[in-house]
């Protein structure tokens, strides 16, 4: 920055509004400092501030008995019995990775980890939701080969497993991709930790990465602007990764925490230090001096710079005076850098002392709570166009097989080996259903419990509606959770949107919070953390509205877990739920006819509440099988997903009034397939009778080489499974 | 049977070995951290998997330094068993207790997955336990692509110390079954007395029925087996 320059003429170039400059110089009762400008510009930022959406949030439910942590803190906590609590989080490293792939994806992973052990927890599991551009582009391949890249060099160097995740492409985000990711971890309820100081004369400590000038402004210039032609040029605010130093971090930390020295943990995060600081004092309501140029420092910076800076791996711990040896000690032993930069103070002044001169003096809430905006919001036009479209008239190929080849092989529905093979998905020993199943499934050590972990989210469901595609990507993820036998108990989500200055846009945000909202309600499920991530546009033109749900669900006895593949010779197939004619928003009506239109499945919550108990007590009962979700694709790629799965065939007989394709390729919501003896086809249907509206039909039996339905498909499991497995390689080759 | 598992700053596979033994061999078992030199407590030192000091140099080039490194190595010179899992492998490459190199995978990527084995000797300490031809046992690692000169890989054959090899499932060694570029498809190799095993395949990873697979366990039960049996 430009030092010589007043603050009257610099806040613009800091991303502020000459209102927010106003409001500042009213807060403060003067104007700020050269430094002072540089924190607010990034704690008032969107992405720090959450000025925006701030509002809109408050509509999702967050409460629940068994929450112990909800918004607000660095991740969510739920009690999951035993002593026994989990932290989860997820968070969008979207505008870094656009610009560099892999340590914007790295650093994202790095950030997500560590808001998880600074809640006192140890982090078991990453998941990462992506999203990137049409795959015959040059530019995604190489953004698809970074991200992956970046999240493997990261993650496995923690030891942490990537577990699960979700993958699709669409042109929508050609320049802007979604890199969201989240992180999982587990601890014993008393562990628990919160970034907050208590009690004036505390030490404040800093350890670890010295401080440099990378990531300057990544919260402002990055995270809270569109993509244009300069974007180029903003590759320095991207962080450089360093995870050997994480895994450190987490080691050292715990262990302070078991040893009960610390009052406060905070990681530094988006806008680094200042953050950190005055997060930690406004939370325990006091103040802080700190000593700027006690920073461990890379090289020569000026205070302005070091109290913004994002460099990684960093972490502020509070704790009382007496222990601060104590800490520096565990830290040294790691071989991590710690130094006490300032101490708790009486009042709510967050000040900061350069060579012993004052350059900061600001109340710490004003920087934490930044403003907050009501947006204009108004329906977009494009909404008539694509909901007026006629699908009655599309016309099906004749030859079914040729379209469920094509779609397996489809870049939205072919196999995600190539990407979570690169990821170590085993150490730490508790990953018990891979990738590439409905949810991942975690045992919890020493409790015969597990954990099932899942992430969804549709983009183009949102885009022709993000009301019912909000709800869709809640009910999905719950079903996946309940398809693995767990009960879903609560979930984050990151909610991708373009600019929110645009009442279009807002529009999209609002509707989509409010359809998650009355989803959560209806499944008794609280939202204990997020993200929001705005301004995901280039040259004007937004991604599609993308909430990504990251759920958790309780497998109380992990033995009875179930899978998707299909398991013996004549077990019965059968479908729970109700097929309607719902190809809007397909991937049949995109790969096969090329079209984005029409009308999202529709959801019906009662229903789904509905389906969603009977299969969970089918499954308790112990009778179930296996257990596969109807999502993408529809029918057809559920049924060859679970015989692929096992290598098991299967013939269905099937009665409908439905065209074929609309049969077979409907996303219809609030279905499962499940297998089970024939003997146990009453047991079911005396579960679905006491809900209402679960339909029971009995589709066909597993056996032989070949899915086979009606006359429509008759399909050789092995050829169409290497076709489907090899597909996304194959492109990328 | 006591175990020591050795904690290199960036180890990760350290808590996996450690509850294996304990959990499942129902061993004896300690974590040594890296700087301890006195090895003397155990019957058999595990250098587990990981990212030592990040890989940042090459990997297990600064781990070869650290001072319980000199105890290992006059630990291996008096007969101890030592196992080198996939980063313990490297180091033990680096420090010149086994043959050879690791290099990056040729296909230039992390590859997490499970593969099958064909065992090449029941006879040492880490396979007497093994009763099939074939082990399906998972890997993860960037450099795990083995090589060393002609005469070494001669020398390793002809002394029956290759124990694994990357092969299909019914015990060919293929190309195809080769998932990191290694020579002659080595996965496993020992020392000359048999006594130190380095390995980038992870048995620890299977050796529970929850887990999917048990195979690795016949590894961990040879070297018990082994041990009781009086060496």
């Amino acid at each position: 920055m430009e030092a010589a320059k007043p603050v009257s003429e610099l806040y613009a170039d800091l991303g502020l509004t000459s209102s927010e400059f106003e409001d500042i110089k009213r807060v403060l009762g003067r104007e700020p400092s050269a430094v002072e400008l540089g924190m607010f510009s990034l704690m008032w930022s969107e992405h720090c501030s959450y000025k925006s959406s701030k509002e809109a949030l408050k509509m999702l439910p967050t409460q629940g008995p068994w929450v112990l942590q909800g918004p607000g803190e660095n991740a969510g906590i739920i009690d999951i019995g035993d002593g026994l609590a989990v932290a989860f989080k997820m968070e969008s490293h979207n505008h870094p990775s656009a610009v560099e792939p892999y340590q914007g994806a790295a650093t994202g992973i790095g950030g997500i980890v560590r808001d998880i052990f600074t809640m006192g927890a140890r982090p078991i599991a990453c998941l990462d939701p992506l999203r990137f551009g049409s795959l015959d582009k040059q530019r995604t391949r190489f953004l698809l080969g970074g991200v992956v890249a970046g999240i493997a060099g990261y993650g496995n160097c923690l030891g942490i497993p990537t577990v699960a995740g979700d993958l699709y492409f669409d042109a929508c985000y050609d320049e802007n991709p979604l890199i969201n990711v989240m992180c999982v971890g587990i601890m014993p309820v008393r562990r628990i930790i919160k970034g907050a100081a208590a009690t004036p004369g505390e030490a404040v400590i800093l350890f670890r990465n010295r401080t440099g000038r990378d990531g300057i402004g990544g919260a402002s210039v990055l995270a809270s602007q569109e993509f244009d032609e300069t974007s180029e040029a903003k590759r320095p605010s991207v962080q450089v990764g360093d995870p050997f130093t994480e895994k450190l971090l987490i080691e050292a930390s715990l262990e302070m925490l078991d040893a009960g020295l610390l009052v406060g943990l905070s990681d530094l995060g988006a806008a680094g230090i200042s953050c950190a600081l005055s997060e930690t004092a406004a939370k325990g309501g006091v103040g802080m001096a700190v000593h700027a140029d006690r920073v461990p420092l890379r090289e020569d910076m000026e205070p302005f710079e070091i109290m913004i800076s994002e460099s990684q791996e960093r972490m502020l711990a509070v704790c009382e005076p007496a222990k601060a040896a104590a800490v520096i000690e565990i830290c040294e032993r790691w071989g991590l850098k710690a130094t006490q930069i300032g101490e708790v103070i009486p009042g709510d002044k967050l000040e900061i002392y350069w060579k012993g001169e004052k350059v900061v003096d600001v109340p710490a809430s004003s920087l934490a709570d930044g403003p907050v905006y009501s947006r204009e919001s108004a329906r977009p036009q494009y909404l008539d166009r694509v909901a007026a479209a006629d699908l009655s008239t599309v016309e099906h190929p004749s030859d079914l097989n040729d379209v469920l080849m094509r779609l397996v092989a489809s870049p939205n529905l072919c196999s995600r080996h190539w990407v979570w093979e690169q990821y170590d998905h085993m150490v730490q020993l508790n990953t018990v259903v891979y990738p590439g199943s409905d949810a991942a499934v975690l045992r919890v050590k020493g409790t015969g419990k597990g954990l099932a972990l899942s992430v969804d989210g549709n983009g183009r469901y949102c885009y022709l509606d993000p009301y019912t595609g909000a709800q869709i990507a809640v009910v999905e993820a719950a079903r996946n959770v309940i398809a693995s036998g767990a009960v879903p108990a609560a979930i984050t989500n990151c909610l991708n949107f373009g600019n929110p200055e645009r009442p279009d846009i807002f529009w999209q945000f609002i509707r989509a919070v409010e359809g998650m909202s009355d989803a959560c309600r209806a499944l008794d499920l609280p939202v204990v953390s997020g993200n929001v991530s705005f301004y995901n546009e280039s040259f004007g033109e937004a991604i599609h509205p993308t909430p990504v749900i990251g759920m958790v669900g309780v497998l109380p006895d992990i033995e009875k877990r179930v899978g998707i593949g299909f398991q013996s010779q004549d077990d019965l197939i059968v479908l729970l739920g109700e097929t309607l004619p719902e190809l809007g928003g397909s991937e049949y009506l995109k790969v096969i006819h090329g079209l984005t239109e029409g009308r999202p499945p529709g959801v019906d919550l009662a229903k789904e509440r509905a389906v969603q108990a009977v299969c969970r007590e089918a499954i308790e009962q112990g009778f179930i099988l296996s257990a596969h979700d109807c999502s993408e694709g529809g029918l057809a790629v559920t049924l060859i997903d679970s015989c692929w799965a096992t290598g098991l065939g299967a013939t269905l007989r099937v009665e409908t009034d439905l065209a074929p394709a609309e049969w077979m390729f409907s996303e219809s919501q609030s279905r499962f397939v499940v297998t089970l003896k024939k003997m146990d086809l009453p047991r079911l249907q005396e579960i679905a009778r006491a809900q209402v509206g679960v339909p029971v039909e009995v589709l066909g039996w597993v056996g032989g080489k070949h899915l086979v339905i009606n006359d429509w498909i008759a399909m050789h499991l092995e050829k169409s499974r290497e076709a489907w497995r090899t597909a996304l390689e194959n492109i990328l080759a | 049977m006591r175990f020591g598992v050795v904690v290199f700053p960036g180890s990760n596979c350290d808590a996996d070995c450690y509850y294996v033994i304990k959990e499942v061999l129902a061993q004896e078992v300690y974590y040594v951290w890296h700087q301890e030199t006195d090895l003397s407590p155990y019957d058999c030192v595990v250098l587990p998997g990981g990212f030592s000091y990040g890989d940042y140099l090459r990997c297990g080039a600064i781990a070869r330094f650290s001072p319980v490194m000199e105890s290992v190595r006059g630990f291996a010179a008096a007969g101890g068993l030592v196992i080198g899992i996939c980063n313990g492998f490297q180091i033990l490459a680096e420090a010149g207790l086994l043959p050879g190199a690791l290099l990056r995978n040729t296909t230039l990527r992390f590859i997490c997955r499970y593969v099958d084995l064909r065992v090449e000797n029941t006879g040492t300490p880490w396979t007497n336990s093994v009763d099939r031809k074939v082990l399906r046992i998972p890997i993860a690692h960037n450099e795990g692509n083995f090589v060393a000169d002609e005469e070494t890989l001669d020398r390793l054959n002809r002394e029956g110390r290759v124990l694994l090899r990357y092969s299909d499932p019914e015990g060919n060694i293929t190309a195809e079954a080769n998932p990191n570029g290694a020579a002659q498809n080595i996965a496993g190799i020992a020392s000359e007395n048999f006594n130190v095993l380095g390995l980038m395949p992870h048995p620890e990873r299977c050796s529970e029925d929850i887990l999917g697979h048990t195979d690795g366990l016949t590894i961990w039960r040879s070297v018990v087996n082994h041990f009781e049996r009086g060496n």
